[in-house]
């Protein structure tokens, strides 16, 4: 077990390389790796221990600039992401186009664990419609694979991380198996109040799901379930689920979690995996491209030691892309392999978000209380108006879900700044009583929601710009559609709607989709660029991740989602990541590969 | 507090250069930003998140002596002594403040546009008024010249560009009290400490929203 450097992997044989750590390259190493075989992962970022460099319990003002977001830590100063953003130093990409509406921003994290780290931990199972999406309506493209194919794996993946939900068996928002969920929180008064107003509305509100440990996980039970017959797998995900502290209602969880109760993959993938003695990780590998056999199969990758430069070579028996989407979509296309379709690259989504919020007068001057909860997500709204849409009276054809979210969170720089719309503008003694009085008061309404496919968005090779380390970068071609437009537009009247119905003001009227629509990638839910079908003419893998072309070349992150739910992906990401390893393993064992 | 004479003169002479009147549409730019912005780091993007942070120690910062008190009494104008809680100034927001206008970002270089030759101004208009530094006036005075500039919809049309200043710089002061322990002592967040479970709102919570 252990983490080496590239000069100790060139003197290894490895089974399988896996490129990238994250939530993909995680749960790849973790299943392969608890079955016994050899894995090599690349991280193109630093090593990262979240037990000794997580700021737990910290306060803004220790902060500089009272923790607030800058281009070096865009999610706050104590956001867990190192050497990422929306810019990476070094390792640009380009734009088709001028028109901020017409691009697409990327980010990225170079760490170990990537965006894991910070990520906000929403757990949402696709539903039976999400995989047939095309059959339904026309639009975008069916997966090769139905709702009960990945069922058995959200189960694992929910187990595994642990998952806090409950099973309200709403339409296309399935149920968990009776065991899998831990409890959810209890809510905050400004969820019960959305919870009680958006009612009058026909809009449901249910408990989120979040992969965040709202009690331990059952050691005892679990191991069994997720590794059934393997005792030592069983034994080291018992001992390592026991070094896991349940959630203390602090800190928010964009910092990571030093005491590993809610899921990055360096708290919860990595450590029994590494327990296994079968996975090698090297930090700051920055690969290049896939390399070829004669026999047109995969060789291994050629990647460049970031500290050093200087370029290594490993080779495997299968090789798997969990770079991230367009990372995996950009080595693939540098490597000039797997693409005889000419699908790489192409059906680039992120998820549409528009944001709206209030201020409750009914939420003003309550008495004081520990609002932190669990952070984000005690209830939400799930998309709930499917036969309105299908019978054509929305004007859009997919849904969204909203996240909200308010009360007494930890100061920072937005308490008490911006009041001038609510109190005129004051200073002084009346100042005070007005920041008392407003505090916990705002309730904010984040609407995600599903991006159809288009021809408009896709990803080529920039001809002339190169990274720093001579690699040629992405250039990205972005255009929303009338749906993701109309979609906006309806999150921003529909929040404006229960904001009202909550007796709440805002300081704005709802704006059209144009205007109320994030810039394409702000939401970071970016997937597509290699999508899986079952026509080899018309994509890139199977719904295994499994190149046509290349079949020991598999693709385990969001790259090979051939649509992109209002669900936020990394749960399914998950789940796709271990059905193509459980694939491998089959593979493996019949010697075909 | 008493303002060093030469250090006054000096500033004065920079306010009466660089912002004219209250009539001043937009305030001059700030040479001063072009110098952060050159070649000046900032925390990068793989700070320490362990180690102890303190105003100056990421990035030099900008204000003198007299700009300090300046900035002080416009905090405590703001944010003053009340039966709850101190004055701004005393828990550190003046060193706040001078860190968030000297930072090498983007929105920091912006605000500092605003909030340096804003301090000018204001130094400029206790002079014109009063004949007196803004730190040496009394609280009628003080008010005087707040009241002109503390809401955007109240204001005359030529003092629009004074009133953003003093609305960003209340948002500012508020950011920089409201983190610290005896501003979130004031505002009543009583989190950020470790539970064994999370109980929700308590009945009287549930009983005056309604919900109970």
């Amino acid at each position: 077990m252990s983490f080496i450097t590239a000069a100790e992997a060139d003197k290894n044989s490895y089974d399988v390389v896996v490129v990238g750590s994250g939530a993909a390259g995680g749960q790849t190493a973790y299943t392969l790796t608890m079955d016994g075989v050899r894995v090599l992962m690349l991280e193109a970022g630093r090593n990262y221990t979240p037990a000794t460099e997580t700021p737990m319990l910290r306060t803004n003002d220790e902060a500089p600039l009272r923790g607030a977001g800058t281009p070096e830590k865009p999610f706050g100063f104590w956001d867990a992401t190192i050497d990422g953003g929306w810019q990476v130093p070094g390792e640009p990409y380009t734009s088709d186009s001028d028109d901020p509406a017409r691009q697409f921003v990327w980010w990225r994290a170079r760490m170990l664990g990537g965006r894991t780290n910070h990520w906000g931990r929403i757990s949402l199972r696709n539903g039976p419609y999400d995989f047939k999406p095309y059959t339904r309506d026309g639009l975008g493209f069916d997966w090769p694979m139905s709702y009960d194919d990945l069922a058995p794996y959200y189960d694992k993946v929910e187990m595994l991380i642990g998952v806090y939900g409950a099973n309200d068996g709403l339409e296309n928002t399935p149920n968990s198996p009776p065991g899998v969920l831990l409890p959810p929180p209890k809510p905050r008064v400004s969820d019960l109040l959305v919870q009680q107003r958006a009612r009058k509305l026909q809009i449901p509100v249910i408990a989120g799901h979040r992969a965040v440990l709202t009690q331990a996980l059952d050691h005892k039970r679990l191991p069994q379930l997720l590794h059934p017959g393997n005792h030592k797998a069983q034994q080291i995900l018992a001992a390592d689920m026991q070094k896991r502290a349940a959630c203390i209602f602090a800190t928010p969880c964009g910092r990571g979690c030093s005491i590993r109760a809610n899921y990055q993959s360096t708290t919860v993938h990595l450590p029994p995996a590494l327990d296994t003695g079968n996975l090698h990780i090297v930090t700051d590998a920055m690969v290049r491209a896939v390399t070829k056999r004669a026999d047109g199969s995969a060789e291994g990758v050629i990647y460049i030691d970031r500290k050093t430069g200087a370029e290594h070579r490993v080779k495997a028996r299968i090789v798997v892309l969990a770079a991230s989407a367009l990372e995996s979509v950009r080595i693939l296309l540098n490597s000039g392999v797997a693409n005889g379709s000419g699908k790489v690259g192409k059906y680039i989504m992120d998820t549409v978000g528009a944001n709206f919020s209030g201020q409750v007068p009914l939420l003003e001057s309550l008495p004081l209380h520990n609002e932190d909860g669990v952070d984000g997500l005690h209830l939400y709204t799930p998309w709930w108006l499917y036969k309105e849409q299908l019978a054509g009276k929305l004007g859009f054809a997919r849904g969204y879900h909203f996240e909200f979210g308010g009360g007494r969170l930890m100061p920072g720089m937005g308490t008490a700044a911006g009041l001038e719309w609510l109190n005129g503008g004051t200073y002084g003694k009346k100042f005070k009583e007005d920041a008392r009085r407003y505090y916990g008061s705002f309730v904010g309404f984040a609407g995600r929601g599903e991006m159809i496919p288009n021809d408009d968005c896709y990803a080529e090779l920039d001809p002339k710009v190169k990274d720093k380390f001579g690699i040629p970068v992405l250039r990205f071609f972005w255009k929303w559609s009338q749906h993701e437009l109309g979609q906006a537009a309806h999150m921003q009247k529909t929040a404006a709607e229960i904001i009202d119905a909550m007796g709440g003001r805002y300081s704005a009227q709802p704006q059209s989709g144009d205007k109320a629509i994030k810039q394409g990638g702000i939401i970071i839910h970016e997937v597509g660029g290699a999508i899986m079908g079952n026509d080899p003419a018309k994509s890139v893998t199977n719904s295994y991740g499994q190149s046509w072309e290349m079949k020991n070349l598999f693709i385990t992150d969001g790259a090979t989602l051939c649509s992109n739910a209002d669900k936020n992906p990394t749960l399914t990401i998950m789940a796709l990541a271990w059905r193509a390893s459980d694939h491998m393993l089959s593979l493996m064992k019949r010697k075909e590969l | 507090m008493s303002l060093d004479r030469r250090t006054t003169l000096k500033w004065m002479f920079a306010a009466a250069a660089s912002v004219p009147s209250l009539g001043s549409v937009t305030f001059a730019a700030d040479p001063l930003a072009r110098d952060v912005a050159a070649g000046q780091a900032g925390y990068g993007t793989d700070p320490d998140l362990i180690k102890e942070w303190k105003p100056g120690g990421p990035w030099p910062l900008t204000l003198g002596a007299a700009a300090r008190l300046t900035t002080a009494a416009l905090c405590d104008l703001i944010i003053p002594a009340d039966d709850v809680s101190p004055a701004a100034s005393s828990v550190g927001v003046v060193e706040f403040i001078d860190e968030w206008i000297s930072a090498p970002y983007p929105q920091q270089r912006t605000d500092r546009g605003l909030i340096l030759p804003g301090l000018q101004w204001i130094e400029a208009e206790a002079q014109g008024r009063f004949g007196k530094a803004f730190p040496a006036l009394d609280q009628a005075q003080k008010e005087a010249i707040a009241n002109d500039i503390c809401s955007a919809a109240k204001a005359a049309p030529n003092a629009a560009t004074a009133a953003r200043f003093f609305a960003r710089f209340r948002d500012l002061t508020a950011g920089g009290f409201y983190t610290t322990p005896v501003g979130m002592k004031d505002i009543g967040y009583v989190g950020n400490v470790s539970l064994e479970r999370f109980d929700g709102p308590p009945k009287e919570v549930l009983k005056k929203v309604g919900l109970a």
